[in-house]
């Protein structure tokens, strides 16, 4: 290529980059960069394109918004709160929503945005354990996305908080209800926190400073990174015909993928748009101003903080005394130290998994959720988990909706929460296992045609044909699992103690926890034999009818055999 | 690599052509949208009104921008996405991935470097330079979080008391009118605060007083009444309560007056206010703490002094 010619088609802007940045060396390289098609794979893309709109939106937000609490009498457009006293920042918000035009549109894609931005991180999280897709060498990317997940709870709850409404200010105090239960310093970060007493003055000012530099800041910086390993670590890919650990098959980046991907970004914004025209959310001039005094019944948070609530109100009054001072463990615990407990499980997951199973091995091809029953089985636990505590976030709703007695329905789910995920564990390993099975047969004696045929001896039998060679390369895909480690012994030959014997056995147990329950996927000896024996077999029957209708439509007394 | 199935466009240039004329048309129709939501902007009024059948009366400027807005970009992400389905190759291709990690001559040649870097800089053999800069830059870190200290005042005991005092007047907290006895009927239950809290909210431009003063006055058959906080703390069966719920401080407004239940909108917890306000359900640990309250000279009800107790959720000081 000469210059002449790049310049011809970029311009004279584009050589001068390129003499002082080498973009054409990048731009060979990645205009065909591949990336795999997967209607799942665009789960993070929505989360992506949310923070942009996030970003848009809140960035218009913030001219009109000021984030005070100085106290002013509203006068504006919305005339049943003509005259009310309250803050500058719930004034602000209601001029956003009266008085600028289309700015109740803004805000309204600004919340529907936020929800969508929790909500697609959590499906695609699921999505990428479900698949295994944090296995090694996507460990660090795994952390990174727990990490979001948890900046992406905060930050929606901050921004919830901001406009110092009457259901948002509840939110609050029950958050510096939660920091006065921690112990030793509680208080104490509570008075910092909100610059003295709660509410204070300066509390609304500093969560501004939160909410639209600090936490985005930090989560611009991890989704750059996430997707820069994502970029440099090429995409996982489902099994399917010709795709390996060693290759990627899909799309390249310029002209397939740029125009898929960019256009699914106009996608999601437009229905967000549509959306915020259509559905009203969060109109807080419904709700009116903070007064600390005051709450609505039936008061709910936002989606994503709905299992936190659910724990406080399933969590019995346990409060204790500690050379006296007080412990409220009926809010530590269901408020901190269980949704700790949570997230530090689920960030180290990965090694979690790695250790118990010793599998160190590099993984591109993403498992089939059955291929894992183990890990699947943990997911559908955690998720039901999840869920219950969800549910008993809304108990109030429940119990007026369906005529219950709400101290009944908190006592259902305080004793759910133990029974029933340790039911979805079992039912959903052995829902794996049994299509585990169904694809050992599959591969072994074919599909169930739905063709019957009968024999002379009146039997009937059900033909069966091969799979289609796409359909047994994503069965046969499923890699060879490790074997349950051994367990070890407890001393040598010589009677000398095995060192570390208690973790090497636990290591042992939890193998055999992983493994031992898998069928094992046929060898390729097997499947030859028994598509042989299965095609003579078939043969065979096949031939005792053809038998059988010979002699049925052969003259009387010429046949012999 | 399963076989590759030529789409309509690929074979029949006249289904390209449709699919080229439905690209262009939808970037045409976003166009279009976008013009409209100018129009819309200027054209509707902002406390226009308009009734649309499911969703009840919703703002028409709002409606209109969301519409032409949200038509405007869909379009656009629709038509790219049916150019590149319909258009652009469908052919999936393969490319090879990469070795995981460093090979081991470029780890040996790092740590080489590094080792260099090490002896170089003399960092272990110079191990008081190690050791003081470790200090420094672990002492740097600790003004930053001294800086912190001033963005709130001492706990001290404030929250140990709020604003009533002996002779405080209880006022209904929306019509701030003071209440006699004879006002309140058996089973009726009133929101109060105390008398001055506007002043008070006034003076200290801040909401802090209504946080912790907050109450809630019920009146009981006497013969219904099991147990209070101290003797003699009510007046001819009427009791007066913190209305701020012990668990994590919402103010608590639900209440049953078979039961004498007060039940927490938040959490649910649910005191029996017969019983000197119990818990008897709920993640609340503590009672609602019971105001003492008496008659002044003209007849209306009013504190004999502060709570007994701090209102509100536990902290650690409280003990």
């Amino acid at each position: 290529m000469t210059t002449s010619r790049v310049e011809a088609a970029g311009g004279k802007g584009y050589t001068w980059v390129d003499d002082r940045v080498p973009a054409s060396s990048f731009l060979k390289k990645n205009l065909n960069k591949v990336f795999p098609d997967h209607w799942s794979f665009m789960l993070g893309e929505i989360a992506l394109y949310s923070f942009i709109i996030l970003l848009l939106t809140g960035t218009f937000l913030s001219l009109w918004f000021k984030p005070s609490m100085v106290e002013v009498i509203y006068d504006g457009s919305y005339l049943p709160l003509n005259g009310v006293a309250m803050s500058e920042a719930y004034a602000t918000t209601l001029d956003i929503s009266f008085d600028v035009q289309g700015g109740l549109l803004m805000r309204q894609i600004h919340h529907w945005a936020a929800l969508f931005f929790v909500g697609a991180i959590s499906v695609h999280l699921l999505r990428v354990f479900f698949t295994g897709a944090f296995r090694k060498p996507r460990e660090i990317n795994w952390v990174i996305g727990v990490g979001l997940l948890t900046l992406a709870l905060l930050e929606g709850f901050a921004g919830y908080s901001l406009p110092d409404d009457l259901l948002s200010g509840t939110g609050l105090r029950i958050a510096e209800g939660i920091m006065l239960s921690i112990p030793l310093v509680g208080t104490w970060l509570s008075f910092l926190v909100f610059g003295g007493e709660f509410p204070g003055n300066d509390f609304i000012p500093r969560l501004f400073t939160v909410h639209v530099l600090l936490v985005p800041g930090i989560i611009l910086a991890l989704i750059t990174v996430h997707l820069m390993l994502v970029w440099y670590q090429k995409h996982t890919q489902f099994p399917g015909p010709g795709r390996t650990e060693r290759n990627v098959v899909g799309f390249p980046l310029f002209p397939v993928y740029t125009a898929k991907a960019g256009g699914f970004f106009f996608i999601v914004f437009g229905v967000t748009a549509l959306m915020s025209g259509l559905f009203q959310i969060n109109p807080i001039w419904v709700y009116g101003p903070y007064v600390p005094d005051q709450v609505t019944a039936g008061s709910q948070p936002d989606w994503y903080i709905g299992w936190l609530e659910g724990g406080l109100r399933l969590m019995p009054n346990w409060e204790i005394p500690f050379f006296g001072n007080t412990i409220s463990l009926n809010i530590l615990f269901p408020a901190l130290i269980l949704p700790g407990i949570i997230f530090t499980l689920m960030a180290l997951y990965p090694w979690i998994e790695q250790w118990a199973t010793g599998d160190r091995r590099y993984h591109h091809l993403l498992d089939r959720p059955r291929n894992a029953p183990t890990r699947t089985a943990l997911g559908a636990m955690a998720l039901t988990f999840y869920t219950m505590l969800w549910i008993e976030g809304g108990n109030d709703i429940i119990a007026s909706v369906f005529s219950l007695n709400v101290n009944a329905v908190t006592w259902f789910f305080r004793i759910a929460i133990f029974v029933v995920p340790p039911l979805v564990y079992l039912a959903a390993k052995r829902i794996a296992l049994g299509l585990q099975r169904r694809d050992r047969d599959k591969l072994l004696h074919g599909y169930e045609s739905g063709v019957v045929k009968r024999l002379p001896s009146g039997e009937y039998y059900e033909v069966h044909k091969p799979i289609s060679r796409d359909e047994q390369s994503v069965i046969e895909s499923r890699k060879e699992h490790l074997r349950p480690l051994p367990m070890p012994d407890k001393t040598d030959a010589h009677g000398v103690r095995t060192p570390h014997y208690r973790i090497k056995a636990l290591r042992a147990r939890l193998s055999n926890f992983y493994y031992s329950d898998d069928i094992q996927a046929p060898t390729p000896a097997e499947i030859e034999a028994a598509q042989h024996h299965e095609a003579h077999e078939m043969a065979e029957l096949d031939h005792e009818i053809d038998d059988s209708r010979d002699k049925a439509l052969a003259p009387r007394g010429t046949t012999e055999h | 690599m399963p076989e590759h199935r030529p789409r309509r466009s690929d074979v029949d240039p006249r289904a390209a052509k449709r699919a080229e004329r439905q690209v262009g048309f939808l970037f045409l129709i976003s166009a279009l949208a976008s013009v409209l939501f100018i129009v819309a902007y200027f054209a509707i009024p902002k406390d226009e009104l308009v009734r649309v059948p499911p969703f009840g009366e919703t703002s028409a400027a709002n409606l209109a921008l969301g519409l032409a807005m949200g038509i405007a970009l869909f379009a656009i992400g629709a038509a790219a996405i049916h150019w590149a389905k319909k258009l652009m190759p469908d052919v999936e291709i393969v490319a090879q991935r990469h070795e995981e990690g460093s090979p081991q001559e470029a780890r040996d040649a790092a740590l080489s470097e590094y080792e260099r870097g090490v002896e170089e800089s003399g960092f272990k053999r110079r191990p008081f330079i190690a050791g003081s800069m470790i200090a420094a830059l672990a002492m740097a870190g600790l003004p930053a979080i001294v800086l912190l200290r001033d963005l709130g005042p001492a706990p001290g005991n404030k929250m140990d008391y709020t604003m009533w005092r002996e002779g405080t007047r209880i006022l209904i907290a929306e019509t701030k009118q003071p209440i006699r006895v004879a006002d309140m009927t058996i089973g009726t239950l009133i929101s109060a605060v105390p008398e001055g809290i506007d002043v008070v909210i006034e003076e200290e431009k801040t909401l802090d007083a209504l946080a912790k003063a907050p109450v809630i006055l019920v009146r009981l058959d006497p013969e219904d009444i099991k147990s209070q906080q101290g003797t003699d703390w009510d007046v001819e069966g009427i009791l007066c309560f913190s209305k701020i719920c012990t668990h994590v401080g919402c103010p608590i407004n639900l209440y049953e007056q078979q039961t004498h239940h007060l039940l927490c909108p938040c959490h649910q917890s649910t005191f029996d206010l017969a019983d000197s306000a119990e818990v008897i359900f709920g993640p609340a640990a503590r009672n609602l703490p019971q105001l003492a309250i008496t008659v002044d000279a003209d007849g209306y009800l009013v504190a004999q002094g502060d709570f007994a107790v701090p209102v509100g959720p536990s902290f650690w000081e409280r003990g």
